[in-house]
């Protein structure tokens, strides 16, 4: 069986699971305010001045990147991995000490990050390129989210062998193995920001290295900087594949192809990242063109999970007496907001994927490099496919960790839809602006070569924006209610669903991570190695920091 | 292992699509001619000194309707910033950068590059109808980024 039984995690558990999520949220609550300010900002209205919170533009889009992508994320992934590894093996975390200890550990860092961002001494924007350089304070506190990360993978590792030890011959659980995935997909991709940190950022912002050697440390950022974005999205598959079909009263379509989805993740997200420096002079072109093809390959895991998380929702529809070819999508239980939020994600996700096609497309890529069309891509992928999912997970997460009520389940499902639309409307207005050459990281409502054209669209996405954060202020408010105002004594199930086809037959390679490893180890040699040894080789460390902020 | 038919149909119907994409980047590439940059080109203009070091902004012509334009970039300036060339000229492009991460992104164009210290980028592109091509960075480089553009003047006949 691989299916799981009903089981209550720990109190300490819980309240360590909470913790996480309470504070990834309330960054995520900042990180918004700041979306606002840029989106009205690009439309004309410019209220730096009048929010004394931030300094300018870009201390706010800083704040807004980094607490959204690297602080909000990761919290709550840190805490939805922990629940799913607990409950899923049905036993207690071996190392809750050491769950106590990863939690301060990533907050300490936390706590320098932030005050370096809101101090405006970190104005480099989430992806800190050299030789911007900002106080060392916030690269040291990165790293320590880091390293919190990596004692995760430590007490997942710890637990699941555990329970190998405990359950010889029995399958991982899925949600289980979802997670162990993510994890080690995840501590092999952290390997380079690692490196550029430690090696490179930290020393030179203390003065202890006369210079930085920008592309090498631009190479670096993005052998993790695309990974990562694997790293926030596979927590929303565990989601999608084993839990929302139990939610929506179906089970999960096929087993063996969910398994080999995860599993192909771990070696496909990490042999592309060149695909961020096409337009680099200094890396080969014909390495951008094998980490093209490879991001193309990337996109096979992406395709068999629409198809088989929408069989399965499919099951759900149909055994609700849902009949012929749509008919099953009308009878879906759309009055669950967890279920309309989740849904409501998926279908911009594929527009998601559609346009981050036209980023990895090598020369087309040209077109729309560093304009609003990525902004207006990722928002549909972390900012909704992962962003709406997480608060569709919290819907019944927090209750059932905290055994209140949803404290409003209207406000739930309008939030929902707002979010919905008003990411419809944002994304399709930075597209759209994106085509016209508007570039992305820009106060374009001061920028002297705005071009006419651009209003329309930036209106139209600045409008979406109010949407959005009107649909944030409503799922902040039911959290808050959630936690200390709705009624107590109610128990909220766990969904994890069970697959069609019970303890099917299924290759022994489909439950092993070594091997899966181990192909990964290989191909981010071939397709890295060469370059890295030679921007090593090549390396000069002369290049001066700058603050221009 | 197992699959259902519906599914292995969808497997190849995306693994197909998949192909087709990945062929029309390589033709747009080979025999389109869309360049992106790479490591082939790290050399400054050919026999740049004197009156044109490679260190400095500058445009010349090198014949009738062909030009080199060495671009320098920094906070929050493009030099030279502004290029008049007649129409039908085709311009070579070096990017450099004197301080940080700049971008090099002429408007109506695919010109679109990278300027990164230490690094020159460069990319050729031939201007066939007259009129004004501003020319943006789009990396940030800082409080000025916004401010930091310039302009491509392809004049008529
Ligand atoms: C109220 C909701 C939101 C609004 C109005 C908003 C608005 C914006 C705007 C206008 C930009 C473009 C700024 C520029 O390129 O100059 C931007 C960038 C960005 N947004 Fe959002 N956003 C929202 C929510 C989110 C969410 C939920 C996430 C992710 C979880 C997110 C992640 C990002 C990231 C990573 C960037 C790029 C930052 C950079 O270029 O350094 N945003 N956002
Ligand atoms: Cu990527
Ligand atoms: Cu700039």
């Amino acid at each position: 069986m691989s299916g799981v039984a009903p089981y209550e995690m720990r109190t300490s558990e819980k309240r360590l699971v909470l913790w996480f999520i309470g504070i990834g949220f309330a960054h995520l609550a900042v990180g918004i305010l700041m979306g606002l300010l840029q989106g009205l900002q690009h439309a004309g209205i410019d209220l730096y001045r009048v929010v004394p919170l931030v300094r300018h533009y870009y201390q706010g889009l800083s704040i807004h990147g980094v607490f959204n992508v690297l602080v909000f994320t990761t919290y709550f992934i840190a805490g939805f991995l922990l629940f799913v590894t607990g409950y899923g093996l049905g036993r207690p975390l071996p190392g809750l000490r050491l769950g106590w200890v990863t939690f301060w550990v990533m907050t300490a860092g936390l706590v320098l990050v932030d005050w370096a961002l809101l101090a405006n001494k970190a104005s480099v924007l989430f992806t800190s390129y050299a030789p911007l350089q900002a106080h060392p304070a916030y690269y040291v506190g990165l790293v320590l989210v880091v390293v919190g990360t990596w004692l995760l993978l430590v007490i997942m590792t710890q637990a699941y062998l555990a329970w190998r030890r405990e359950n010889p011959g029995r399958r991982t659980p899925l949600i289980t193995f979802g997670a162990l995935a993510t994890i080690f997909m995840w501590g092999l991709a952290s390997v380079g920001i690692a490196v550029q940190f430690v090696g490179l950022l930290i020393p030179w912002s203390l003065g202890l290295l006369p210079g930085v050697d920008p592309l090498l440390s631009r190479t670096l950022f993005w052998f993790t900087g695309h990974p990562i974005v694997y790293f926030w999205l596979l927590p929303a598959y565990i989601s999608w594949y084993f839990m929302l079909p139990r939610q929506v009263g179906g089970r999960l379509f096929s087993e063996p192809l969910a398994r080999l989805a995860f599993l192909l993740f771990i070696p496909l997200s990490l042999p592309v990242g060149f695909h961020h420096q096409y337009l680099d002079p200094g890396v080969s072109v014909g390495y951008k063109a094998i980490h093209g093809l490879l991001t193309f390959a990337v996109f096979m895991p992406s395709m068999l999970t629409a198809f088989t998380v929408l069989a399965s929702v499919e099951t759900g529809g149909r055994a609700r007496g849902g009949r012929g070819w749509l008919g099953w999508i009308g009878r879906l239980p759309w009055q669950d907001p967890s279920v309309t939020a989740q849904l409501l994600a998926m279908v911009l996700f594929a527009f998601g994927g559609i346009s981050g096609l036209v980023n990895a497309s090598f020369t087309v890529n040209l077109v729309v490099h560093n304009t609003l069309f990525v902004p207006g891509h990722f928002h549909l992928t972390v900012g909704t496919a992962v962003a709406l999912t997480f608060m569709g997970v919290t819907y019944w997460l927090v209750p059932h960790l905290t055994g209140r009520r949803l404290w409003s389940r209207k406000a739930a499902l309008w939030q929902a839809w707002l979010w919905f639309f008003g990411m419809t409307l944002m994304s399709r207005g930075m597209v759209w602006a994106g085509m016209l050459g508007a570039p992305r990281r820009t106060a374009l409502g001061s920028a002297p070569y705005f071009q006419p054209e651009w209003t329309d669209p930036l209106r139209l996405a600045a409008f979406g924006g109010v949407l959005l954060t009107v649909s944030g202020v409503l799922f902040f408010v039911n959290l808050v209610g959630t936690l200390w105002g709705a009624p107590r004594g109610v128990t909220t199930e766990v969904p994890v669903a069970e697959p069609v086809e019970e303890g099917r037959a299924m290759p022994a390679f489909l439950d092993r991570f070594t091997p899966w490893v181990t192909v990964t180890a290989v191909l981010v040699a071939a397709a890295y190695l060469p370059t890295l040894y030679r921007l090593f080789a090549e390396m000069r460390l002369t290049v001066p920091g700058l603050r221009p902020y | 292992m197992h699959t259902h038919p519906l599914e292995r149909f969808w497997i190849y119907l995306s693994a197909g699509l998949l192909v087709v994409f990945a062929f029309a980047v390589a033709f747009s590439s080979l025999v389109l001619g869309i360049e992106i940059p790479g490591i082939e080109d790290q050399a400054v203009p050919a026999a740049a000194a004197g009156e044109y070091p490679p260190n400095q902004g500058w445009i010349r012509e090198l014949a009738p309707g062909r030009y080199e334009v060495n671009m320098m970039t920094r906070v929050w300036t493009f030099d030279p910033g502004e290029i008049r060339v007649p129409r039908g000229s085709t311009v070579t492009f070096y990017l450099h950068s004197a301080d940080l991460l700049h971008g090099f992104r002429i408007q109506g164009t695919t010109v679109s590059l990278m300027a990164i210290p230490g690094q020159v980028g460069k990319v050729t592109y031939t201007f066939t109808t007259p009129g004004e091509y501003p020319f943006v960075c789009h990396e940030y480089c800082g409080v000025g980024h916004h401010l930091m553009s310039g302009r491509v003047i392809v004049e008529g006949n």
